[in-house]
């Protein structure tokens, strides 16, 4: 068993950074999220590991270091709250069209615009709709625990290697600050340059002797050779799509509605499914763990089984629940319910939503 | 066993530490735990409170409408929380500058002159301890050897010097609680 330890969310995450071998952090402080960035400046981790940590400028500076960094075949990591993540998209959509690997983490807060620094889930059409320009789309983790905090951190990493592709963790201003019982894995080694060259034939490294000039580089001018790049990154979505869905099912068996929830949402409505178990009603969770690839397969699932509702609970107007809509397709009903602007809604409130919205509606 | 708290008062009187140290205490018992404040920049100055949740089991929602026990230090939180005890819970508070005492008769009250106390041993900073201390009295969900386990955790090891004045207030705590 690894370390124990009552930790932080956002220390969690900035921990994970560091044991899973990341050579560099680069960002910018915001609230809820700047624990991440005063943990590390604390840890030093250049004197453990080697890792560089630098406040940049701006989280557009941040999020262009990523593109350098990155591009070296560098494992290369950044987060921010929501008006900071708005603020780097351009360099997103840049990273996607480049196919450079970097983890992005985003401690969702209120908005539109400055909003507040309460917790919220209104970013998820940002996350997976793609919040920059372009064809692109960025696996997408969602922890619902300070122990998913730091467990995602290397499975991020793993994910943008394996599709060379930036990939996000959306988590949110509650995950961030509340403190749990974490436990740390062991460190992973970071890489040497030796081990970047032998695993990662397309970094920026130097030119290989007798070998191509390496280029990064998301400027396609000719159309055509655009289309192809294009349908190369397609055919790597869909293997993401095939690949990648994650979610957990909880008291699902012989449920008869399901709530859709995920991160903090996600806990709020276990503690719902507990209280509605107690009346008799029966409801399961689906807590949905990659908001991109979506768990389109095991709605489809329920939904041919029969099941009597879906309702999605989110810190939102309702975003994730489109995505649940076109998974079902009309054949059964689907609802949503959240709180706004980052008032976080009570597990009794999204009881009341389920008896109202689907089992009286 | 799942106990669901609310410590409240203003901010720098040790509500978020007092709620550390009991998680970090439910740790050393291999318990699950939570610890929600809330945050934000009412915390400057203002009021501070934080949801804590030990229990035998996984925890779902860290934060909460009702409560098992409600641990209140001021005149704000009282207003705030004495209606958010569940019927049957605990209702813990520190008189001193509590001006509309609770009224409810469905659940257990007590009384700690935490703020008296403390300053009686001859330091006020240590009035969340003695608080911790009254709470464990009557809620005895961890033990005291584990809360200076969770202490030592929690504390940088130049302040474990503290610790006995620490464990003091926690025992002065237990001794003067008195149930209303």
């Amino acid at each position: 068993m690894g370390e124990l330890k009552l930790m932080k969310g956002n220390e969690a995450l900035a921990e994970a950074a560091i044991r899973a071998g990341a050579d560099g952090y680069f960002g910018y402080p915001i609230t809820p999220q700047s624990e991440v960035i005063e943990y590390l400046m604390a840890e030093k981790p250049w004197e453990r590991t080697g890792m560089v940590v630098l406040q940049a400028e701006s989280e557009v500076a941040s999020i262009n270091m990523l593109y350098g960094g990155g591009g070296t075949g560098k494992k290369v990591m950044t987060s921010s709250s929501s008006p900071g993540i708005s603020l780097m998209q351009e360099g997103i959509s840049y990273l996607a069209g480049a196919e450079i690997p970097c983890v992005v983490a985003n401690v969702v807060r209120g908005g539109p615009g400055l909003g507040d620094i309460q917790p919220s889930q209104s970013d998820y059409f940002q996350a997976v709709k793609g919040g920059g320009h372009g064809d692109y789309r960025l696996p997408t983790l969602a922890p619902s625990s300070v122990q998913e905090m730091s467990d995602f951190v290397p499975v991020a990493f793993d994910l943008a290697f394996k599709y060379r592709t930036p990939v996000l963790i959306v988590s949110d201003g509650l995950i961030g600050q509340m403190m749990e019982k974490v436990e740390l894995f062991d460190p992973i080694p970071r890489w040497t340059d030796e081990e970047i060259v032998e695993m990662h034939p397309w970094a920026t490294n130097g030119k290989p002797k007798g070998g191509e000039r390496r280029i990064m580089t998301s400027l396609y001018l000719d159309p055509h050779v655009l289309e192809e790049h294009n349908y190369k990154l397609q055919r790597k979505y869909a293997e993401i799509t095939k690949n990648e869905v994650r979610y957990e099912l909880l008291d699902a068996e012989d449920a008869d509605y399901l709530f859709v929830a995920y991160g903090s949402s996600s806990r709020i409505a276990q503690k719902s499914v507990r209280l509605a178990r107690e009346k008799g009603i029966k409801v399961g969770l689906l807590r949905i763990i990659t908001l991109w690839p979506f768990a389109s397969e095991i709605i489809n699932e329920f939904t041919e089984k029969g099941i009597k509702g879906f309702l999605s609970v989110e810190m939102s107007a309702g975003q994730m629940v489109e995505d649940i809509r076109l998974a079902v397709n009309g054949r059964t009903k689907v609802e949503h319910f959240g709180r706004l602007g980052g008032v976080i809604h009570s597990p009794e409130e999204v009881l009341e939503a389920l008896e109202q919205k689907l089992i009286g509606g | 066993m799942t106990e669901e708290i609310i410590i409240a008062g203003f901010g720098g009187q040790g509500v978020l530490s007092m709620g550390k140290i009991l998680a970090y205490s439910g740790i050393m018992q291999d318990q699950e735990v939570s610890w929600m404040p809330s945050y934000g920049p009412e915390m400057r100055g203002g009021t501070a409170n934080v949801t804590v949740i030990v229990s035998d089991e996984r925890i779902s929602s860290p934060t909460l409408s009702f409560f098992d026990t409600a641990v209140i230090l001021n005149q704000q939180s009282m207003d705030k929380f004495e209606e958010t005890v569940k019927p049957g819970g605990v209702l813990l508070y520190d008189p001193n500058g509590i001006s509309k005492h609770p009224t409810r008769t469905d659940i257990t009250i007590y009384k700690i002159e935490g703020a008296r106390l403390a300053a009686e041993m001859g330091n006020t900073k240590i009035f969340n301890m003695v608080v911790l201390g009254a709470y464990l009295k009557i809620k005895p969900i961890v033990k005291l050897e584990n809360v200076i386990k969770g202490l030592k955790k929690s504390l940088p090891e130049r302040y474990h010097k503290l610790i006995p004045l620490n464990e003091d207030a926690i025992t002065m705590g237990m001794k003067n609680v008195v149930k209303i």
